[in-house]
C-alpha cells in the first residue's frame, strides 16, 4: 500500500492539523463497544434492491472493513449508487415504490431487521452525497451540528468543541474558523462538500458512506477530498462509490466491481483488495473495464 | 460471473469487557424525537382532512337544501312578490347569460389581442409595463371595479343603473385573466414552428394568426372558459352597477337580474320560502362554473401543465 | 427586363403583407393598451371622485368613526379596523392548515391521492363569493352563535390580555365570523401556492437532513420549511391580497351594524368592502357619494401594495408562477 502511505504522509505536510492519535470510539454512556478497538464494519448479504418493478441490484454479497475505504465501481446504471444508499437505508426514501431484501450488517446487527428505525441507523452510518448540499438557512457552525443538535442534546461547549473537531478533521477549519456565522453556500464547491463531510462526521458515524463526492468538484478540491479519505480512514470506516477507476486505485482499500447485465440489474462481479483487483483480475469483464475497453 | 469475496471476518477475539451495546435500541430522547415526529404526522394530515371537508360541507349544503327548490318553473318565471306562490329566477338567468355574453364580446377580443401582442411582441418596457398592469388589474378587488364602473358609467355616462355597466365590470375582470392565460400558452408554441412558416415566405400576421393561434386553441379556450367561471360568480360588481331586476329583460340600458345578485336579495329577505330559492339559485351557479371547468379540463384533454 | 420584373414581383407583393403586418401589431397593440387605459382610468376616476371628501376630510378619513350624513361627517375608521381585523384573524386561522395541507400533499401523501386533493382544492377556489356567504348566512353565523363562540367566551374570555377579544354577546354575526369565512375562502390559494413552493425544494436538501438522523419532521422544520420561509410567507400575503377585497361573504356575516372600535371580535362590524356594498344606493349627495369613492380608494391603495409585496416574494423564489397554478385559483 505503498501509494497510500505516500498519500497519507503528503497530507500529513499538507494539512498539519490532521497528523492526531487515532482514538477509540466511543458509545453513549461512554461503554466500549467491542469493535471499538478495532473499528466498524459493515457486510453486506445477498442484498437485492428494486424500484417498483425494476431491479436495480440483485444478489449482492461483500464486506466494508473496519478502518479501511472500500470503493464500488463500475459503469453507469449498474446500480453502485443504490447499493450505497442501501446501506444507511436512504434507497428508501427514493420515489418509485423502491425495495429491498438481504440483509446489511453493521457490526453484526441487521439495519434491516424488524423494528429497526431507520432514523436510528442513519445516526451511525453517515452519507456524503455527490452534489455538495449544505442547508442554505443556516450558518457554517449550524450545519455542521445539524444532526448533533437532533439525536443529542448538547451544550454550547460541547457543540463549539464539535464544530472545531470536525472542521478541522475535514481540513476545512484554517478556511472558515473566522466566518463561522456565514451562510453554509457562501462557500466554494469543494469547500461546500468539505463542510458536509464535516457535518457527517459530527455525528461520530461507524461508517461513513460517500457517493461520487468529487464528481462534482475540480481537481484540486478533489485531491483535497482524497488525501481527506486518507486521512479519515484511519479513524473511521469508509465506502465511497466513484466512476473513475484511478481515484479508486488510488484511495481505496478494497474494492468492488459491478456490472449491470442484460436483464438490467446490476450484480457483483468481482470484489477484492484494490491492487490485486487492479493488476491481477479475476474476471474478464473486470479486466475489460479496467483497461478501458468499456465504460 | 464467479465473485470472489473474501470470507466473511471471524469474529475478533473478544476482550472481557462489557457486553455489546445495542445501538439501534431507542432510548428516551429518541422516543421523543419519533412521537414528536408521528404527532405533527397526524396533526399535518388532519389539516388535509379539513381542507377538503370543507367542500363537501359546502357543496353539500348548497344541494341538500337547493334541489328541493328546482321545479321548471323556477327556471322560467319571474321571481313573484312575497304571498305568491311559485316564481323563479328566470330573468336572473337571462339576464347573466346576457351580461356574460356581452362581456365576452368586449374581454375576450381584448385579452386575447393584448396576449398575443405580449408573447409576440413583447420584449420591450412597454410589454413590461403591460405586465404590470395586467397583474394589477387581475390583483383589484372586485368590489373596486365595480366602484369605477358605478362612478363612470352608472352615475356618469349612462345616469341610471344598466346591463351594459355590469358587463363593462366584468369584461374589466375577465380581461386580465384571458391576458395572462394566452401569453402563457402562445409562449409555449414551439419557435421552430413560427420560423418554419415564417421561412416559407408566410408574413407575420398570418404566421400568427393561422399557425400559432390554432395550436394553442385549447389552452386559449380555457382561459377564455376559466375567466366566463369567475365572472359568473361575481356578485359586488354586479350589484353595484346592475342592480338587479324582477322582470325579464333584454334592455341593456336598463337594469338587469343575474343570479349572484338573485341570490343576494333573496337571501337577505326574510321569507323561507326565497331562502330555499337562494339555495336553489346558488346550485344552478355551482352546476354552471362546474360544466364551465369541465369545459376547461376536456379543452385540455386532461393534460395539467403544472406540477401536481 | 423580364427578371427584373418578375423580381419586383416578388417583392411588391411583400408590401401588402407589410400593411399586415403593422395593421396586427397595431391592433395587438391596441388591445394591450387597453389594460393601461382601464388601470389609468380607474385609478384617475377614483381620485377625481372622491376629490371632494379628500379635500374635506384629510386625514380625519382614515381616523374618525363618524359616518353621518345627515351631519356631513364621514371617517371610514371602523371600517379599515374591520378589513385588518378580519383579514389577520383569516390568515391566522388559514395559513396553518393551508402550510399543513400543503405539506401534506407534498411530503407525505401517496402520490395516488395528489389529484383528488388538488382538485378539491381547485374546485373550492372556483367557488363564488357569494355562495360562501349563503352558507356563511344560513350555516355558518348559527354554529357560532350558539356553539363556537360561547364555547370560546367561556374558555379564554377570563384570560386577562386574550379575554378582551372575546367579549360581549355571541351573536355569530361579528368579525370573527368574518375571519372564519375569509379564513375558509382563502385556504385554497395560500394551500396551491405553498404546494408548489415546498414541491420545489431540492430533495438534496431532504436528503441531506435524513442522512444525519432527523425523523421526518425534523426534516420538514429544519430543512424543508426554511428554504420554502419566502415562497410561503409570499403565499400567505396573496392570501391576504384575496382576503382584502372579499365582499359578498363578508357582508353576508359581518353584521353592518357597530361603527364601535371595540376590542372585542364578537362584535358585529364593516369591511371596507362591506360598507360599499351596503351604503352605495344611500349616496344621493355628492359629498356621500365622494365618501364612498374615497373608502374604494383606500381599499384599492391597501391592495395594490400587499399584491405588489406577494408577488415580489413569490417570483423572487419561482421565477414566475404558471397561470394555471395561480389563474385557476383566484388570486
Amino acid at each position: 500500500m505503498t501509494t497510500q502511505m505516500a498519500g497519507a504522509a503528503q497530507a500529513g505536510t499538507l494539512f498539519p492539523g490532521l497528523a492526531r492519535p487515532i482514538s477509540i470510539t466511543q458509545d453513549r454512556a461512554g461503554a466500549e463497544t467491542m469493535t471499538g478497538r478495532t473499528g466498524h464494519a459493515m457486510r453486506v448479504e445477498e442484498l437485492s434492491a428494486w424500484y417498483g418493478a425494476h431491479q436495480a441490484v440483485r444478489a449482492v454479497t461483500l464486506d466494508v472493513k473496519p478502518r479501511t475505504v472500500t470503493a464500488l465501481i463500475g459503469p453507469s446504471g449498474c446500480g453502485k449508487s443504490t447499493l450505497i444508499r442501501c446501506l444507511n437505508r436512504m434507497h428508501e426514501v427514493t420515489p418509485g415504490s423502491p425495495r429491498v431484501s438481504g440483509k446489511v450488517l453493521l457490526d453484526d446487527r441487521d439495519i434491516y431487521a424488524q423494528g429497526v428505525d431507520p432514523v436510528q441507523v442513519r445516526r451511525y452510518v453517515g452519507m456524503v452525497f455527490q452534489k455538495p448540499n449544505p442547508f442554505p438557512s443556516m450558518s457554517i457552525y449550524d450545519n455542521v451540528v445539524a444532526g448533533l443538535k437532533l439525536t443529542q442534546a448538547p451544550r454550547k461547549s460541547e457543540l463549539d468543541e464539535t464544530v472545531e473537531r470536525c472542521l478541522r478533521q475535514s481540513a476545512l477549519w484554517d478556511e472558515v474558523k473566522d466566518k463561522l456565522r456565514q451562510s453554509g453556500v457562501s462557500l466554494s464547491g469543494g469547500q461546500q462538500q468539505r463542510l458536509c463531510i464535516a457535518r457527517a462526521l459530527a455525528m461520530k458515524p461507524h461508517v461513513l458512506l460517500m457517493d461520487e463526492p468529487c464528481s462534482a468538484l475540480d481537481p484540486i478540491a478533489t485531491y483535497k477530498i482524497e488525501a481527506l479519505m486518507t486521512e479519515l480512514k484511519r479513524e473511521y470506516t469508509i465506502a465511497i462509490v466513484t466512476h473513475n477507476m484511478q481515484q479508486a486505485s488510488r484511495v481505496a482499500d478494497y474494492t468492488a466491481f459491478l456490472l449491470a447485465g442484460d436483464k438490467g440489474y446490476g450484480e457483483l462481479v468481482e470484489y477484492g483488495p484494490t491492487a490485486e483487483l487492479f493488476t491481477t483480475p479475476k474476471d474478464e469483464r473486470t479486466e475489460a473495464y479496467i483497461t478501458g475497453r468499456f465504460g | 460471473m464467479s465473485s470472489q469475496t473474501i470470507a466473511p471476518p471471524v469474529a475478533p477475539a473478544a476482550p472481557a469487557g462489557p457486553p455489546l451495546l445495542d445501538i439501534f435500541a431507542p432510548d428516551s430522547r429518541y422516543t421523543l424525537r419519533r412521537t414528536a415526529s408521528n404527532a405533527m404526522a397526524v396533526l399535518i394530515g388532519v389539516c388535509a382532512l379539513i381542507a377538503v371537508a370543507v367542500l363537501w360541507l359546502i357543496l353539500g349544503y348548497v344541494i341538500i337544501r337547493g334541489v328541493p327548490a328546482l321545479n321548471v318553473a323556477f327556471f322560467t318565471e319571474r321571481p313573484l312578490p312575497y304571498g305568491e306562490p311559485g316564481g323563479g329566477i328566470g330573468p336572473a338567468i337571462l339576464g347573466s347569460l346576457t351580461i356574460m355574453a356581452v362581456a365576452a364580446l368586449a374581454g375576450v377580443p381584448l385579452g386575447v389581442g393584448a396576449g398575443i401582442y405580449l408573447s409576440e411582441f413583447g420584449r420591450g418596457r412597454f410589454a413590461w409595463i403591460v405586465r404590470f398592469c395586467g397583474d394589477l388589474v387581475a390583483g383589484l378587488p372586485s368590489i373596486v371595479v365595480g366602484v369605477f364602473v358605478w362612478a363612470l358609467l352608472v352615475k356618469e355616462i349612462i345616469g341610471n343603473f344598466a346591463g351594459f355597466a355590469g358587463a363593462a365590470a366584468l369584461a374589466i375582470i375577465m380581461i386580465p385573466i384571458i391576458l395572462r392565460t394566452v401569453e402563457e400558452v402562445l409562449r409555449l408554441v414551439p419557435h421552430s414552428l413560427r420560423e418554419a412558416a415564417l421561412a416559407l415566405g408566410v408574413p407575420q400576421w398570418k404566421v400568427v394568426m393561422g399557425v400559432v393561434l390554432p395550436s394553442a386553441r385549447a389552452g386559449i379556450i380555457t382561459g377564455v372558459v376559466l375567466s366566463l367561471a369567475r365572472a359568473a360568480g361575481e356578485t359586488a360588481p354586479l350589484i353595484l352597477t346592475t342592480l338587479g331586476n324582477q322582470f325579464f329583460s333584454w334592455d341593456l340600458k336598463q337594469p338587469m337580474a343575474a343570479i349572484p345578485v338573485q341570490i343576494y336579495n333573496y337571501a337577505v329577505a326574510p321569507y323561507d320560502d326565497w331562502h330555499t330559492k337562494a339555495w336553489g339559485a346558488a346550485f344552478v351557479l355551482i352546476v354552471i362554473i362546474g360544466l364551465l371547468s369541465v369545459l376547461t379540463r376536456l379543452a385540455t384533454g386532461g393534460t395539467r401543465r403544472t406540477a401536481l | 427586363m423580364t427578371a427584373s420584373h418578375e423580381a419586383a414581383g416578388v417583392f411588391t407583393g411583400g408590401r401588402s403583407s407589410r400593411i399586415g403586418d403593422a395593421i396586427f401589431k397595431g391592433a395587438a397593440g391596441a388591445a394591450a393598451c387597453s389594460v393601461l387605459v382601464i388601470l389609468i382610468l380607474l385609478i384617475g376616476l377614483l381620485i377625481r371622485d372622491s376629490q371632494e371628501s379628500l379635500v374635506r376630510y384629510g386625514f380625519s378619513f382614515i381616523t374618525t368613526s363618524t359616518w353621518d350624513n345627515v351631519k356631513e361627517q364621514f371617517g371610514a375608521l371602523p371600517y379599515i379596523y374591520g378589513t385588518l381585523v378580519t383579514s389577520v384573524v383569516g390568515l391566522l386561522i388559514a395559513v396553518p392548515i393551508a402550510v399543513g395541507a400543503a405539506l401534506y400533499v407534498a411530503e407525505y401523501a401517496p402520490l395516488w391521492i395528489r389529484t383528488p386533493i388538488s382538485f378539491t382544492i381547485e374546485m373550492l377556489a372556483a367557488i363564488p363569493s357569494i355562495i360562501y356567504g349563503l352558507w356563511g348566512f344560513f350555516i355558518l353565523t348559527p354554529i357560532m352563535r350558539s356553539t363556537v363562540e360561547p364555547a370560546l367566551k367561556g374558555a379564554l374570555g377570563p384570560i386577562p390580555v386574550i379575554g378582551g377579544l372575546f367579549q360581549g354577546p355571541a351573536i355569530g354575526k361579528d368579525l370573527f365570523t368574518g375571519g372564519v369565512i375569509l379564513a375558509i375562502m382563502i385556504t385554497p390559494t395560500i394551500m396551491a401556492v405553498s404546494r408548489e413552493i415546498i414541491l420545489a425544494v431540492p430533495p438534496a436538501q431532504r436528503e441531506g437532513m435524513l442522512a444525519v438522523g432527523a425523523t421526518r419532521w425534523e426534516t420538514i422544520r429544519t430543512a424543508v420549511l426554511p428554504y420554502a420561509r419566502s415562497g410561503i410567507a409570499g403565499a400567505a400575503i396573496l392570501g391576504l391580497a384575496r382576503a382584502l377585497g372579499e365582499t359578498m361573504a363578508v357582508t353576508m356575516v359581518i353584521g353592518n351594524a357597530s361603527r364601535a372600535v371595540t376590542g372585542s371580535l364578537l362584535t358585529p362590524g364593516y369591511t371596507m368592502a362591506s360598507a360599499i356594498a351596503n351604503q352605495f344606493t344611500e349616496a344621493d349627495t355628492p359629498v356621500y357619494f365622494s365618501a364612498i369613492v374615497e373608502v374604494a380608494l383606500v381599499l384599492l391603495l391597501v391592495s395594490a401594495v400587499v399584491n405588489i409585496v406577494a408577488r415580489l416574494l413569490i417570483w423572487q423564489i419561482q421565477g414566475g408562477l404558471s397561470s394555471r397554478a395561480l389563474g385557476g385559483v383566484r388570486v
